[in-house]
């Protein structure tokens, strides 16, 4: 009897791993900066995790402004808006956003 | 005094490709600003020219061991050095003085840090204009000619030089960046046997780096295998990329780099594809055929990376590491220190939508 309350607590102990594998080097709080070739020599470059406390669309009209190129907010099933921009942004982007007061340290520059 | 004399005469076997690697970059500089000024130098150049002769030998073996690509890399530099000479003089200066002064502090500090980002900033304007830029040197080199012929045969003898250098320079930043450590230790001997002789004729006080900088130099000469034993095992192969028709890179060295690193291949392709936001597959003969254009330059950052995450240890910088995985968790311990840590999964993250949405979609 008291052998099988043992054996209770192992499936508890899996049941808590279960969400640690997305904790774990969370990337939840960075902001990551996404290249994508497109055909020829056009690409396309992605913003993922903006927060909560930004728009992204005034970001996104912001950017386009900025960087003289156009623009979308996609939406992601899991991950939430996406800002999509055309063509390579990813040094501007990150450069903006630094000086705009985000930390240079939550920004992934992913990429060649 | 004597022991300053002897310890450079030691030295120059020792460190024959740091001062090569050194040499065409100081006699450009000389060339560009004043050709008179320093004949002590020049006369000093030539004299250990020889020794690195064997040493330059190396590194173009192992060159020519990776194939087609590099050279072509190679014929590329060489062909950008011109460009060089007859626009940017000034710009190049600027580059040329900064490098020293990172391997510098690289020394001191953290060599990977200093190091790369430079290389980072000059990578993609490079990779970008690079067809362009052969259009326009084209242009430059032959007016130049009309201008007049003797500068242009001596840019043309610098070239070559700059050319031998940049090629070691290559295959030493590759060698080296990707091992961190290693680019700082044979460029911080290079920066030093320059500052040792400075204060020579001169009565000004030595300063702090100057001395030591000499004294570096003189542990290093006086037990080499300091160094040496440090350095081989960093060193990993630079990646080699082909093209494969228009829109398709081959990848031929994967299973080879992965082997240096002690990486599943696995591991790695799903790291590459993630960064690179595409995918691909793996041939018959081990090789990676990735969707997408892509140069050494690029595929090298993204390893430079994955060594940086899942290679090296934080916290003794070797790379002597295991990467294993435990309850869906990937945890890397460290050989050397002992440590274990665990690192991020990979994650493709967003994937916009490219291409037909015809193919990708099926209608509703």
């Amino acid at each position: 009897m008291s052998l099988q309350n043992l054996k209770k607590e192992d499936p508890f102990a899996e049941d808590g791993l279960d969400g640690i594998e997305d904790q774990v080097g969370s990337e939840e709080n960075y902001l990551h900066i996404r290249i994508q070739q497109r055909n020829g020599r056009k690409s396309l470059t992605t913003l993922q995790g903006l927060g909560k406390e930004y728009d992204p669309k005034k970001l996104l009209k912001a950017f386009k402004k900025e960087f003289a190129c156009n623009g979308t907010v996609v939406e992601d099933e899991q991950l939430g808006e996406v800002i999509q921009l055309q063509g390579d942004q990813r040094i501007k982007i990150k450069n903006f956003l630094v000086e705009n007061g985000i930390l240079a340290s939550n920004i992934k520059v992913h990429g060649f | 005094m004597a022991e300053v004399d002897l310890t450079p005469a030691a030295d120059e076997p020792m460190f024959d490709p740091s001062l090569k690697k050194k040499k065409p970059k100081k006699k450009q500089v000389v060339f560009n600003e004043e050709p008179a000024p320093e004949p002590p130098k020049e006369t000093r150049d030539p004299s250990p020219v020889p020794t690195p002769g064997p040493s330059i030998l190396k590194p173009s073996s192992e060159e020519a061991a990776i194939g087609a690509d590099a050279g072509e890399e190679k014929r590329e530099k060489a062909a950008a050095v011109p460009d060089d000479f007859g626009f940017g003089d000034l710009k190049k200066k600027k580059k040329k003085k900064e490098i020293p002064l990172d391997f510098g502090e690289g020394d001191g500090a953290s060599p990977a840090g200093v190091s790369t980002p430079a290389e980072d900033g000059a990578t993609p304007a490079d990779d970008l204009n690079d067809f362009s830029d052969v259009k326009r040197k084209k242009k430059k080199s032959t007016k130049k000619i009309t201008f007049d012929i003797e500068e242009f045969e001596k840019g043309l003898g610098d070239s070559a030089a700059a050319s031998g250098g940049g090629e070691g320079g290559g295959a030493e930043g590759e060698e080296g960046d990707l091992g961190d450590d290693v680019f700082a230790m044979p460029a911080a001997p290079v920066d030093i046997g320059d500052e040792t002789e400075t204060w020579h004729g001169t009565d000004r006080d030595y300063t702090y780096s100057e001395l030591l900088g000499r004294i570096v130099k003189t542990l290093r000469s006086q037990n080499p295998d300091l160094s040496a034993g440090g350095r081989k095992r960093y060193t990993i192969v630079p990646p080699s990329i082909h093209r494969e028709g228009n829109k398709k890179t081959i990848f031929a060295n994967v299973s080879e780099i992965c082997k240096r690193m002690h990486r599943q291949p696995d591991h790695v392709i799903q790291f590459l594809f993630a960064e690179l936001g595409t995918n691909g597959t793996v041939d018959g003969s081990q090789r990676l055929v990735i969707k997408g254009r892509f140069q050494q330059k690029q595929i090298e950052t993204v390893l430079r990376r994955y060594i940086v995450e899942y290679v090296t240890c934080k916290i003794c910088k070797s790379p002597d590491t295991l990467l294993s995985k435990e309850n869906r968790l990937y945890f890397m311990t460290c050989e050397s220190c002992g440590s274990r840590r665990s690192v991020s999964a990979i994650k493709t993250g967003f994937q916009a939508q490219v291409g037909k949405r015809k193919l990708t979609k099926p209608p509703t």
